[in-house]
Order: structure tokens, then C-alpha cells, then sequence
């Protein structure tokens, strides 16, 4: 049994027990971050209100959604969107969110790579977050079949036709997945279920491991310097806080974050109220009707790069290279051959690999959205070849990379 | 300045792509481009002749034969069958007449009456070859001159419609698209509003009739004509006015007439779709801007509080 | 200075950023309120012309709830009216007298824990199968554990009919009366 003595507060009553001065100090005003950094560091917390209020309005949604296929789309669309107060709010606030979040993912998955921030002791960190990204395509996926409208329907057909592995022509995986021979009531329920409750604790446990990943290691800063964060935490404890190279978390890097989030969320409300077309695709405002495809069946905006490869290639060739592109970028801390964890601008041939994957996956996400015919195929193809080739010869010119020494 | 950068290259990839999966893919995919033309009805002759009301009603009641299967409630004529007998008869309720005057442009009213089949662009249906009749038969004229009769009907229908202002968005969309096309939201079937049950038998008996009618409608039609209670969320405004203006334009071979009703009762229409697709327009638009408003005064607050903390830093 | 201009700024953003989760928790508690068509349909009009049979237990529904009618006889006006009523003034109080008869109208729920009693025509009374309570024809509690009479619905009269689910000034009377609680 641990030492107590009588208790001089209530404070000191629950630290005695709970701790919470030492986890105070190491969470959030001793969690030392590096002054040099700039807005993009702050796409996490961007991140993480995002998420709140996908929680939060996806928790309003469930007091009234209602998971039959005969009650589900008029649930939405006639007792939330019509009759709900607020209830219109909610729907869009999830729909935004469901679709921005997916943006900032992006922006913060490209500012790691850039700043060389998945390596050298970072490596848990990208790989909780690349499983945190396969997680929420997961629960953004799950989430558009609620509805039950034309595209969740169509859209639940042929991800799951997908399941057929091409040539090895496993209906019955397929048939197992829907717990029937075409999405109905079975898997509808199921993909409520995942995407509810265990899908949201899968996110909620990987941003656990993902926020524990990034403590030791620190944050990294925009000119990759090694910055020793005991003598920085002393300079800065003994008042010299102009000196020193770092901040702590709690108050000065949140209240940078705040402020960032703000600006946000100006946006993201403007979106919500004035504009959300993006994130609600019309073809979901016609109930589902299983006898009759719609002319156009797409995926969502962030899917549509990795769709685009799929379609590139014939059936085989085509699912392997799409399990590629998505297991790829896990292997990136391990691909890359080079000692350097510095920004690409300091990398010499690394930042153009960079830049020609943003915009290789820029063009593939526009290709897309177009139509698989002539010229728009044909460059779609190209642009999928380009993408497997940068990654085949990531690990040669990162080897080749020379040490980056000094500021 | 590293953060500025940032900031603009990201502004530059994300407006890039959703310039080019926004407008551009709608444009590509959209196909052939159709013009509104504000329910103009060009291919219309426009009316000339000064029809006499009293001669017209000689024609409806009589010669004409529109009250053989027509109901006209305003004059007292009730209709001869119940809905969901008449759809078997003929595939679809016969409309009622006593709005007719004041939902159908004259123009189109009167080239109706001379030839149902040309006015409403159904000519691909109900021709030799496929031996299809449409139930309304083309006016032969009661003796005197066709088209002064026509004129004479067409203003005694005018003379008995309620006035424009009277015309309700309801009264609009019940008489121009109601007979095929349902709205659950506004809980509008094709044989009248939902009443209230008293009991599930009552319940069950409306039902019945309803999927009765439904099912002469599919018949007569090909298909159901879709409920249009999300029309304006799944369709935009230009596709539903320059559809109901034209059919045939968005959907060649369709069973859908061209309806021939005024600019005036399409916009009451559209006022109708859009309560039961999106009625919170109005409280979003308010409520909208105080969150906005609410949100620039946190920002600043954010930012000078950012400010103090980290004066000591820089 | 620097420290108390730093610490302002911090409550005073606090503030800010309180004031709306404030309005979003009010937002919220809103989405909770019973949607308008619930409330719309709160209503239940009885025609009072309908219920012929004396000493019969009719039951109609109001806002999901069991609502017990019984038009009382000759006899039972006249047993209720009796000085040797024990109840004379809570029956008399509670009576409601409409399209030329006198009648029971309450909500046929126990007020003990909920429970739906059960009327006996052959002793005039109910008995609640849960816990024992009894209660005469005009629905005055007459044997523990309930803690009062039925309840009354809130009504307004027009004509022979009685819409229930409306407040009235004579439905103030009986809850002033200790008749009923106010479930207006």
C-alpha cells in the first residue's frame, strides 16, 4: 500500500490518488515542442476537433436514425433533414466533416513525408496513422451506406463485389460479407454496427497509440534540426523563453492551435451552412432501388485516386495494384534508404520524388472523377504507371541521398 | 514565410482539384446542353382567336364530350368513378378541368384540345405503329369552325379557374403532377392527400387503393413515375424546369407528357417540391449567419489571446 | 504585466468559446423536444353521444395512454349523490357531466406505480391487479396503495364532445379541486 497523508485540498485529495500533477507536467505545460514550426504542425488538433464533432453530430444522428432498409433513407431525409430541430445541422455538420476530414488527413499525411517526420524513431507514429487513415476510409465507407439511397447502395455493391479477388471468383466471400446475395437488411445492420461502435473505438484507441507514438520521440520541427529538448526545457524553465528553442504544449503551442482551429472552423461552418453540395452526392437523395443502376457510380473525392488505378488496369492486374497503392505508403519509413530527416528542400532529389507524388496523386484523383473512355483512359493509366514507378525507385535515389550535415 | 508558402501551395492543389472534379467532370459528363426557355413553347402557335365563354360551356358540357369522362367540381360535375377505378379504365385519373384554365398555358390548352398526342411530345408512344390510343381522343370539331371552338372552350375554362394569386404552390403541383407523381413527405399519394385513420382497416383500405392505382400507372406508363419528395435534392433546379418543359430533352422515349403548365405554375411547383425537399432553408440562412458572426468574434479572441502568450516567445 | 494581460486574454477567449458550446448544448437539448408532428397529434376529441351503454368500461386512447369513459346510471348518480358516501365530495368534484349523463372520464393508469386496473361492473369498482389498489366508479381512490384518484385528462368541451389534450378554465377548477394533477 502507497504512502497517503491527510489531504490539504481537494486537488492534493485526487493527485495524492490519481496523480494528475505529473501527467499535467508531462501531457501538457512540460511537454516540450519545437518553436520552429509553422501552421501545418497544427493540422493534428485540426484533426482531432474535426473528429469531435463527427462524434458528436454522428451521436445526435443515431437518437433518430433507423437501420431498416424500408425506414433508413426517410429517417434521414424526412425526420432529421425536416422535422428534427437542428436536425439538418447535425446531418450536414457529419457530412462536411466526413469529407474534410479526409482533406486535413491528407495535408497532415503529406507534411510528415515532406519533413522527413516518419523516420529515425518517428516510425510508430506514421504507422498509427496510416492505420488511423485505413480506419477512417473504413468508417467514411461504412457511413455513406447508412442512408440507404441509390449510391449507398450501388456503392455497397461493387465495393463488395471487390471481394471476388478477380480470377479467383469467390462469390461466396462476397455473399459472406453481405450475409446475403445483394446488400440488404444483413448488411446494412452490420455495417451500422462497425460503423458505430467498433470502427469509432478502433479510431479513438489508434489516436491513443498515435498521440503515445509521438511523446518520446517529440514533434519535429521545419528544418529537421536535432534539438536537445532537455537544455532547450531548462533555458526556457529559468526564464529565458525568447532563448529557448522550445515551447510548451500547454499553453503556448495550443494557443496557436486554438487560434488555427478557429480560422477553421469559420470555414468549415461556412461549408456546412452555405456549401455543402460537395459532401452530399444528389444520386444519394433517390432511395435505393435495387433493380436500376444509376448513369454514374463514383466513390467519394478521397478515394478517387486509388480508384482511378484500380480501373487503369484489367481485373487482376488491377486489384494487385490497387492493394499496392493502399499498403504502400506503410512501408515508407522502411523503403526509405537515407539517414536524413531533414524537410525535402534540404534533400535534393527527394523533393522532387515529393512533389511528383502529390502531383501524380492530385492528377489521379481528377482523372478520377472523369470518364474511363479515350484520352481521359489512357492518361489515367499513365498516371498510374508513374505512381508505381515512384515508388520502385524511392528506395535507389533515397539510398543515394548524402548526409545532411549542419543547420 | 515557410508557413505562408504552405499555406498558398495547399490552397493551389486543393482548389486545383476541386475546380477539375467539380464543374469541369459535370460539364464532361453532362452531356448535351439544354436551354431553359421560360415555358415559351415556341413549337406553339400562339392563340389568336377571342373565344366566347358561354359557347364554350355549350361545347364542354355537350358536343365537346369533356364531361364523358372529365369531372369539373367547380361546376358541379363530381367525377364518374373513383381514382383507382378510373386508372383502370384508362391508366391514369382523368383530371379534373376546374383549374385547368389557370395551370395550362391557353396556347398549349388549345393545341391540346386539337391533338392531346403532338402537344404533350408523346408521339413516340401512341402512334400506328405501336397501335397505341391515347384515352383522350383528338377534338373533330362539333359543326361549326374547329378552331373557334377550341378558343370558345378554352376561354370558358379560363372563365371558371380560380385567379392566379389563388393558386396555391399545393393546388399547383396537386392538379399539374399529382395524378402520377406522389410526395410522402407531404404525405401526397396519386388518389389524394393521406387522410387520417381512425384504424388499421382504414389504414389498410386507403393503401390498397393506392397500390391499386399505382399499379395501373405502372401499366399505362411503363414505370412508376418516381415520388418527388427529394426531387430538388437529387436534381438541380435547370434539370427539373427545362424537364417539365420538355421531357423528351433529358429523357428521350419517356412516358412523361410535356405537362404544357405556365412559368407562374411552375414556379408555384418548384415552391411546393422545394418545402418538401428542403424547408429549412429559411432558419438555415438566419441561423447560418449568427454562427458565422459568433465564430469571426472567437477567432479574435483566439488570436489575442495567441498574441499575449506568445509575446514572451518570439 | 505581460502574465495578467496573458491570463485576461485566456479567460476572456474561455468566455468566448463557453458562450457557444452554451448555444450548442441549448441546440442540442432542442433536438431532444418531442417532434412537432408528436405534439401535433396530442389531441383526441370524444364524442360523448358515442357511449350509450350505462356502467360499461370504454376505453379510447390519448397521447398513447389508456383513457377510461363510463356513463354513469340513474342508480349510481343517484349512490353518488348519497349522504352515506364516504367519497361524496372527491366523487361529485370529479364528476363530468356532458351530453345529458353523467361520466367517468380519467386516465386508466394506477397512480400507485403505473399499472392498468381492471373494472368490476357487478361491484361498481376497479381493483389494479398489481399491488390491490381500489378505486369506486367515479374514480376515487378507495383502497391503498395508490396515493390519489385517476388522473383527468386536460379537456376543453365543445358540445357533446370533449377534445382532450386542451386546457380549459373548468380543467383548472379540477385540479384547484385537488381532482387531478395538472397533466396539462
Amino acid at each position: 500500500m502507497a504512502h497517503f497523508t491527510k489531504a490539504t485540498s481537494v486537488h492534493d485529495w485526487v493527485n495524492q490518488r490519481l496523480g494528475i500533477d505529473t501527467l499535467r507536467r508531462v501531457l501538457a505545460t512540460e511537454y516540450w515542442i519545437p518553436k520552429n514550426i509553422n501552421f501545418l504542425w497544427a493540422m493534428g488538433m485540426v484533426l482531432a476537433v474535426t473528429f469531435a464533432l463527427l462524434f458528436i453530430s454522428g451521436l445526435f444522428l443515431l437518437m433518430y436514425y433507423q437501420p431498416n432498409t424500408h425506414l433508413a433513407f426517410d429517417s434521414v431525409n424526412d425526420i432529421i433533414m425536416r422535422q428534427v430541430p437542428y436536425g439538418w445541422l447535425f446531418r450536414d455538420t457529419h457530412a462536411v466533416a466526413a469529407s474534410l476530414v479526409f482533406l486535413i488527413i491528407y495535408i497532415h499525411m503529406f507534411t510528415g513525408i515532406y519533413y522527413g517526420s516518419y523516420k529515425n524513431g518517428r516510425e510508430m507514429i506514421w504507422i498509427s496513422g496510416m492505420l488511423l487513415y485505413v480506419t477512417f476510409s473504413a468508417e467514411a465507407f461504412s457511413g455513406y451506406m447508412l442512408p440507404w439511397g441509390q449510391l449507398s447502395y450501388w456503392a455497397g455493391t461493387v465495393i463488395t463485389d471487390l471481394f471476388s479477388l478477380g480470377s479467383l471468383h469467390t462469390a461466396g466471400l462476397v455473399e459472406w460479407i453481405r450475409g446475403g446475395y445483394t446488400p440488404g437488411q444483413a448488411f446494412l445492420s452490420r455495417f451500422f454496427a462497425l460503423h458505430v461502435v467498433l470502427l469509432p473505438l478502433a479510431v479513438i484507441g489508434l489516436i491513443g497509440l498515435h498521440f503515445g507514438a509521438l511523446r518520446i520521440p517529440h514533434v519535429n520541427n521545419q528544418d529537421g534540426e536535432e534539438i536537445d529538448f532537455e537544455a532547450e526545457a531548462k533555458k526556457y524553465k529559468s526564464g529565458d523563453k525568447k532563448g529557448s528553442k522550445v515551447i510548451a504544449f500547454s499553453n503556448d503551442f495550443m494557443s496557436k492551435d486554438l487560434f488555427i482551429v478557429s480560422i477553421y472552423l469559420i470555414f468549415f461552418f461556412y461549408l456546412v451552412i452555405f456549401h455543402n453540395g460537395f459532401a452530399l452526392d444528389p444520386i444519394n437523395f433517390v432511395p435505393a432501388d435495387p433493380m436500376h443502376t444509376p448513369a454514374s457510380v463514383e466513390p467519394e473525392w478521397y478515394f478517387l485516386w486509388s480508384y482511378d488505378i484500380l480501373r487503369g488496369f484489367s481485373k487482376n492486374p488491377g486489384l494487385i495494384a490497387f492493394a499496392f497503392a493502399q499498403g504502400i505508403f506503410f512501408f515508407l519509413p522502411f523503403l526509405d534508404r537515407s539517414p536524413n530527416a531533414t524537410p525535402a528542400s534540404k534533400r535534393g532529389i527527394f523533393f522532387i520524388w515529393f512533389w511528383l507524388l502529390v502531383i501524380d496523386m492530385t492528377a489521379l484523383t481528377i482523372m478520377g472523377k472523369l470518364p474511363p473512355e479515350g484520352g481521359y483512359r489512357t492518361t489515367g493509366i499513365v498516371f498510374a504507371y508513374i505512381f508505381i514507378g515512384l515508388w520502385i525507385v524511392f528506395p535507389f535515389i533515397t539510398k543515394l541521398e548524402k548526409k545532411v550535415t549542419g543547420r | 514565410m515557410r508557413g505562408f508558402i504552405s499555406l498558398i501551395i495547399i490552397i493551389i492543389f486543393t482548389s486545383v482539384t476541386y475546380y477539375f472534379i467539380g464543374p469541369v467532370a459535370h460539364s464532361i459528363e453532362g452531356g448535351a446542353k439544354v436551354t431553359d426557355s421560360h415555358f415559351s413553347y415556341a413549337d406553339i402557335p400562339a392563340l389568336k382567336l377571342q373565344g366566347n365563354v358561354a359557347k364554350g360551356k355549350a361545347l364542354v358540357m355537350g358536343a365537346g364530350a369533356c364531361v364523358g369522362c372529365h369531372s369539373i367540381e367547380v361546376a358541379g360535375i363530381k367525377p364518374s368513378m373513383s381514382p383507382d377505378v378510373a386508372a383502370k379504365a384508362y391508366g391514369v385519373m382523368p383530371p379534373d378541368l376546374s383549374n385547368a384554365g389557370i395551370i395550362y398555358s391557353p396556347k398549349f390548352l388549345a393545341a391540346y384540345i386539337a391533338d392531346p398526342v403532338h402537344a404533350m411530345k408523346l408521339g413516340s408512344k401512341f402512334n400506328a405503329q405501336t397501335g397505341k390510343t391515347f384515352p383522350m381522343p383528338a377534338f373533330a370539331g362539333a359543326g361549326g369552325n374547329k378552331q373557334q371552338e377550341i378558343a370558345d372552350m378554352v376561354a370558358y375554362l379560363k372563365s371558371i379557374a380560380i385567379s392566379k394569386n389563388k393558386l396555391t404552390p399545393k393546388l399547383a403541383f396537386e392538379d399539374s403532377c399529382g395524378r402520377c407523381h406522389a410526395v410522402r413527405y407531404e404525405k401526397w399519394t396519386q388518389i389524394g392527400s393521406t387522410p387520417k385513420f381512425k384504424n388499421k382497416k382504414q389504414k389498410l383500405a386507403f393503401e390498397l387503393k393506392v397500390a391499386d392505382y399505382q399499379d395501373s400507372l405502372h401499366k399505362y406508363l411503363g414505370s412508376l413515375p418516381p415520388d418527388l419528395s427529394t426531387i430538388v435534392e437529387s436534381k438541380t433546379d435547370h434539370f427539373i424546369n427545362t424537364f417539365v418543359q420538355n421531357p423528351q430533352n433529358h429523357i428521350k422515349g419517356t412516358a412523361m407528357p410535356r405537362v404544357g403548365i405556365t412559368a407562374d405554375t411552375a414556379k408555384k411547383v418548384m415552391a411546393y417540391l422545394e418545402k418538401s425537399g428542403n424547408p429549412t432553408q429559411a432558419e438555415r440562412e438566419s441561423l447560418g449567419k449568427d454562427i458565422m458572426i459568433y465564430l469571426v468574434i472567437m477567432a479574435i479572441f483566439a488570436f489575442l489571446w495567441k498574441q499575449t502568450v506568445w509575446k514572451d516567445l518570439h | 504585466m505581460g502574465k495578467d494581460r496573458r491570463w485576461f486574454m485566456g479567460k476572456a477567449f474561455g468566455a468566448v468559446a463557453t458562450v457557444g458550446a452554451v448555444a450548442s448544448l441549448y441546440g442540442m437539448k432542442k433536438t431532444w423536444d418531442p417532434l412537432a408532428s408528436v405534439t401535433a397529434a396530442g389531441f383526441t376529441t370524444l364524442d360523448m353521444t358515442k357511449y350509450k351503454k350505462y356502467n360499461h368500461l370504454y376505453i379510447e386512447q390519448w397521447r398513447g395512454k389508456p383513457i377510461f369513459i363510463i356513463r354513469k346510471s340513474p342508480k349510481m348518480v343517484k349512490e353518488m349523490n348519497s349522504s352515506s358516501n364516504k367519497y361524496k365530495k372527491q366523487d361529485e368534484d370529479r364528476d363530468i357531466f356532458i351530453a345529458g349523463s353523467h361520466f367517468l372520464v380519467c386516465i386508466g393508469i394506477c397512480t400507485h406505480l403505473g399499472c392498468i386496473p381492471n373494472y368490476r361492473p357487478q361491484d361498481d369498482n376497479f381493483l389494479c391487479p398489481c399491488h390491490g389498489a381500489m378505486y369506486d366508479f367515479s374514480g376515487e381512490v378507495t383502497k391503498p396503495p395508490a396515493p390519489r384518484g385517476f388522473d383527468i385528462p386536460p379537456f376543453k368541451r365543445e358540445g357533446n364532445k370533449l377534445v382532450l389534450g386542451l386546457d380549459s378554465p373548468e380543467y383548472q377548477k379540477l385540479v384547484k379541486e385537488h381532482a387531478t394533477l395538472n397533466k396539462a
